[in-house]
């Protein structure tokens, strides 16, 4: 008998058949996540999970016997009361027997099955990319490359270069005159030589004293001595990346329902969670705003409620307050994505233009502005758009500004319009007026 | 108090280590062997992981397996179901090679261990050493070797020809693995090594002697004899059960290496074919087994009063029978049955009442229940081992009952119970659900028109009026025409002649 521990063994030997089966169920899979991200809630908008797929898509057909019909025969274990002879009435839904053959029926069936988190997002976030991540500047004291720069005369006893080292040595050992083995060697040699033949005590005498003198060097001047050693050194160099700042506004006054708040709530989850995973150095920063704006935390920002009139320029004058103070424009790419209903103080709508086109669109690289409305509002045929206050406000802005605008109804409609707004798109292209 | 250590004992406490599973190895084979005359094959015991088990659940528990999303597929059904926790998985997996490979999962206990090498180790490895359809049917020796070919051929088609031309014959084969099968022992019997290096023959002697001159000699028209009809059919062999078989060697527009994964995936099938009519036996042989080792291992003093517990539970919550009525019934438990059998054989033999006397006289007291059980195992299949062996005392204890269920009757009807006049009809009955051959839908391929539209047509032989699952039938209709290249139909018909249903089916885009 032989016992082989296979527990070493490496894992994912399903890896490359799980693929196979994701490649082949990919659309049905992809529709799948995005109907179970429109209906989880935000935290877990992110996470891996079970999702279900209609089982026709990824059924096995065999030729097997229908459930219905025919005269069947059973033999069946358990028997009571029954004698021979006796009626039982059919059973509603096929009873016992039938409900093996029905899970690999058609139709309503769905096939559940996890994914894992990385599974999930790479679904959920296909080709979606940030547009326009142009500035690269060293950052902070955050990212390191290791490189190899010269030498040094410390370091680890792993570092050592060993041909260094020795080329040092050899040039102290010429300079300082060690005698070589062989030249001692040579020397023995001859005095032993000498001592046999009986040759001139004189001149033995003389090659003695040379031998003791080389040896006293040899030992004094030692082979490797420690000021010859080199180590390989390594220099820290600041690895260039891209650093971002992503501002999420929101309108949180009394003219947004619930139903829109969730809708912008739910377009930031999403922006998050694209941000926090696609960008390592990507600060966001949440301000919302009523008659007057503040940056609150996350939490504030998604949870708590708030009410009062709407005057959506203090959002950007806060904005910029903040990218003066903390993002200095030669050094981060500076991102913003607004959620309003679009309502507005009318005398404002002037000044957030102004605000808009002289200060923010300039130092942007990107700006996106996304309308909620209501689900039963109008639906504009022939592609009418919404008239709002703000939505018209912005319609004015000049066009080729790294601008884009959309409007969403339902929460259907949220992934498409993200997808949409941070699509990769082709070079040169920012953004475009709606 | 302090426990004072029995030297007879193999273990104590629920941890183990190789050298233990070596020991309890040896102590199952002193009774496997020497008391039970068990003639297993050599064991090769492998530790596994949970992630591990999963795979193997994947490629049907081969060690290794050619890739294809069906397996990822099963693999995600059951990780899910088993991380929620609606499904165990099992202690181990055995497969039917030389030696014959146990898996074993790291998670078990001691005795848990050792009732999974008595089961394994002893019981199926015996049964596949000596049962007469796997003798038969499969080659232990070199199922290894031929599903590493299969594999690499297969990953070599997918470099060559793309994934998904590949996919496309797999699932084709897959749909027809069922109707993929010899029934009956042909000519040669198949010897996977053998094949393995003819068909490499083949294809070289393919390759020397290629001219493509030949293709340009004009070939002349061909004599047409009066019963062409009778002489095609012969010619073709039909009619024909095995539909992958007869696709395989007459499609007329698959390439080779396309036929070449038909028979793969037909071979492989035919491998497992025994399985699909011994589980019963195989089970009740292997629970028998693991039983009365574990039984003897106690009175003999080699394993602990609370092993011994522990091997109880787990033990009768295999064999565990619910009645037709209980919410966790789903079809007769073949470990119950197979088991039930199995202890009632040995106690005809040595203890047996008038009715055995009666029912099983040829055995009924012969004094030697381990010879008469190795009989047993060595020469039957689930169907004749129930319609022979399935005593008045079984079908009592489990309750068996039949039940007739006619779509014209207002009412199914209980046809028989047990009773005097009941056994046969229960005997009966139940043999014939564990017939393959009852079981599966009859499909032949009874004519193809070789010289005009070359239409493929199968039958369906209808039994009891019970027609084919229609949705299915279609899908895998398609299949057929993909693989034929040509139009195929599929008639239903009663055994009187009347048509039950037809289905017609095109190719799609033809293999090529």
């Amino acid at each position: 008998m032989h016992i082989i521990d296979r527990r070493l063994n490496p894992g994912g030997k399903s890896f490359a058949n799980r693929q196979r089966f994701l490649r082949r169920a990919r659309a049905q899979v992809r529709k799948a996540v995005r109907e179970a991200s429109s209906q989880r809630s935000i935290k877990d908008a992110g996470k891996g999970g079970e999702i279900s797929i209609p089982a026709g898509g990824v059924h096995e057909p065999v030729l097997r016997r229908s459930s219905q019909g025919g005269v069947r025969d059973y033999v069946l274990p358990g028997n009571k009361k029954y004698i021979e002879g006796d009626g039982i009435p059919r059973p509603d839904q096929q009873g016992g027997q039938g409900s093996r053959a029905s899970d690999s029926g058609e139709g309503e069936d769905e096939f559940r099955f996890a994914l894992s988190d990385e599974e999930y997002l790479d679904l959920y976030l296909e080709d979606l990319e940030l547009p326009d991540l142009a500035k690269r500047q060293v950052a902070g004291a955050t990212s390191f490359q290791w490189r190899q720069a010269g030498y040094s005369v410390s370091g680890p006893p792993s570092r050592i270069s060993v041909p260094r080292t020795l080329r040092h040595s050899m040039s102290r050992r010429i300079a300082l005159k060690r005698p070589k083995a062989e030249e001692i060697a040579a020397l023995r040699d001859e005095i032993e030589k000498l001592e046999r033949e009986g040759g001139h005590f004189e001149e033995l005498q003389k090659l003695r004293a040379e031998l003791e003198l080389r040896l006293t060097r040899s030992k004094r001047i030692p082979y490797i001595d420690p000021v010859d050693v080199r180590y390989r050194r390594l220099e820290a160099n600041p690895k260039p990346i891209a650093k971002a700042v992503m501002f999420c506004l929101m309108d949180v006054s009394g003219s947004m329902n619930e139903h829109m708040k969730d809708l912008a709530k739910r377009f930031y989850s999403l922006l998050y969670l694209f941000l926090t995973r696609r960008y390592e150095h990507v600060d966001v920063v949440f301000i919302r705003h009523t008659h007057e704006a503040s940056e609150v935390d996350e939490q504030t920002f998604f949870y708590s409620r708030e009410t009062g009139g709407t005057v959506v320029s203090t959002a950007l004058f806060k904005m910029m307050d903040i990218v003066r103070a903390r993002y200095p424009v030669s050094e981060w790419n500076i991102y913003a994505a607004q959620a309003s209903d679009g309502d507005n103080t009318s005398s404002d709508n002037s000044v957030v233009l102004a605000q808009l086109t002289d200060v923010i669109l300039p130092v942007c690289q990107y700006y996106a502005y996304v309308e909620v409305g209501m689900e039963d509002d109008d639906v504009h045929p022939g592609g009418a758009e919404p008239s709002t206050n703000l939505w018209r406000a912005y319609k004015r802005l000049p066009p080729g500004q790294p601008f884009a605008m959309r409007k969403v109804r339902h929460r259907r409609d949220i992934y498409p319009v993200f997808r949409e707004l941070f699509a990769r798109r082709p070079e040169g292209v920012a953004g475009d007026v709606a | 108090m302090s426990v004072v250590q029995d030297p007879k004992l193999l273990f104590s406490g629920p941890d183990w280590d190789f050298e233990l599973i070596q020991r309890v190895h040896e102590a199952c084979g002193e009774i496997g062997i020497k008391e039970m005359g068990l003639d297993p094959y050599p064991n090769q015991i492998e530790v596994i992981t949970v992630e591990q088990m999963l795979d193997a659940y994947a490629s049907t528990g081969m060690p290794l397996f050619y890739r294809h999303w069906s397996f990822g597929k099963e693999f995600a059904r059951n990780e899910a179901l088993y991380r929620k926790g609606y499904q165990g998985l099992a202690y181990e997996i055995v497969i039917n090679s030389n030696p014959c490979i146990v898996y074993i999962m790291e998670e078990n206990s001691a005795t848990m261990q050792t009732l999974v090498i008595a089961h394994a180790g002893y019981g199926h490895s015996h049964f596949f050493k000596n049962n007469y359809v796997f003798k038969q049917w499969t080659d232990a020796d070199g199922i290894l070797d031929y599903l590493d070919f299969a594999r690499s051929f297969i990953a070599k088609c997918e470099d060559r020809y793309g994934q998904e031309e590949v996919e496309r014959v797999l699932d084709a084969a897959h749909a027809l693995q069922s109707h993929g099968v010899h029934r009956y022992p042909r000519k040669r019997m198949p010897d996977l090594r053998s094949e393995q290096k003819r068909e490499e023959e083949r294809r070289r002697h393919g390759e020397q002697l290629f001219n493509d001159l030949w293709r340009t000699v004009p070939q002349g028209k061909r004599k047409r004899s009066s019963d062409e009809d009778a002489r095609r059919k012969a010619l073709l062999g039909l009619p024909e059960e095995n539909l992958l078989y007869f696709i395989e060697k007459t499609a007329p527009r698959l390439a080779g290496w396309q036929r070449e994964l038909l028979r793969i995936v037909r071979l492989i099938n035919q491998y497992f074919y025994p399985q699909r009519q011994t589980k019963v036996m195989n089970e009740g042989c292997a629970t028998f087994t693991h039983h009365r080792i574990m039984n003897r291992l106690h009175e003999k003093g080699q394993i602990s009063d609370g092993s011994f517990l522990e091997f109880i539970h787990s033990h009768t919550s295999v064999v565990l029978q619910p009645g037709f009525d209980d919410r966790r019934y789903s079809g007769i438990n073949p470990y119950a049955l197979g088991f039930a059998m199995c202890c009632d054989i040995e106690r005809v033999c040595t203890n047996p009442t008038d009715e055995d006397r009666e029912w099983m006289g040829d055995i009924a007291g012969n004094g030697d229940p381990y010879g008469t059980l190795r009989e047993v195992w060595a020469n039957y299949r689930d169907e004749s081992f129930i319609s022979q062996f399935l005593s008045p005392r079984v079908i009592r204890d489990f309750g068996l009952f039949r039940v007739v269920d006619d779509e014209d009757e207002e009412e199914m009807n209980v046809a028989a119970i047990h009773d005097e006049r009941g056994y046969r009809k229960i005997k009966r009955a139940l043999s014939k659900h564990y017939d393959i051959a009852y079981r599966d839908p009859d499909i032949q391929i009874v004519d193809v028109d070789l010289a005009g539209d070359r239409k493929l047509i199968l039958q369906h032989r209808v039994m009891d009026g019970i027609t084919l699952e229609e949705t299915d039938a279609d899908k895998v209709l398609q299949h057929v025409a993909d693989l034929w290249g040509y139009d195929v139909k599929l008639i239903e018909a009663d055994d009187d002649g009347t048509l039950r249903a037809e289905h017609n089916a095109s190719p799609r885009r033809p293999f090529m």
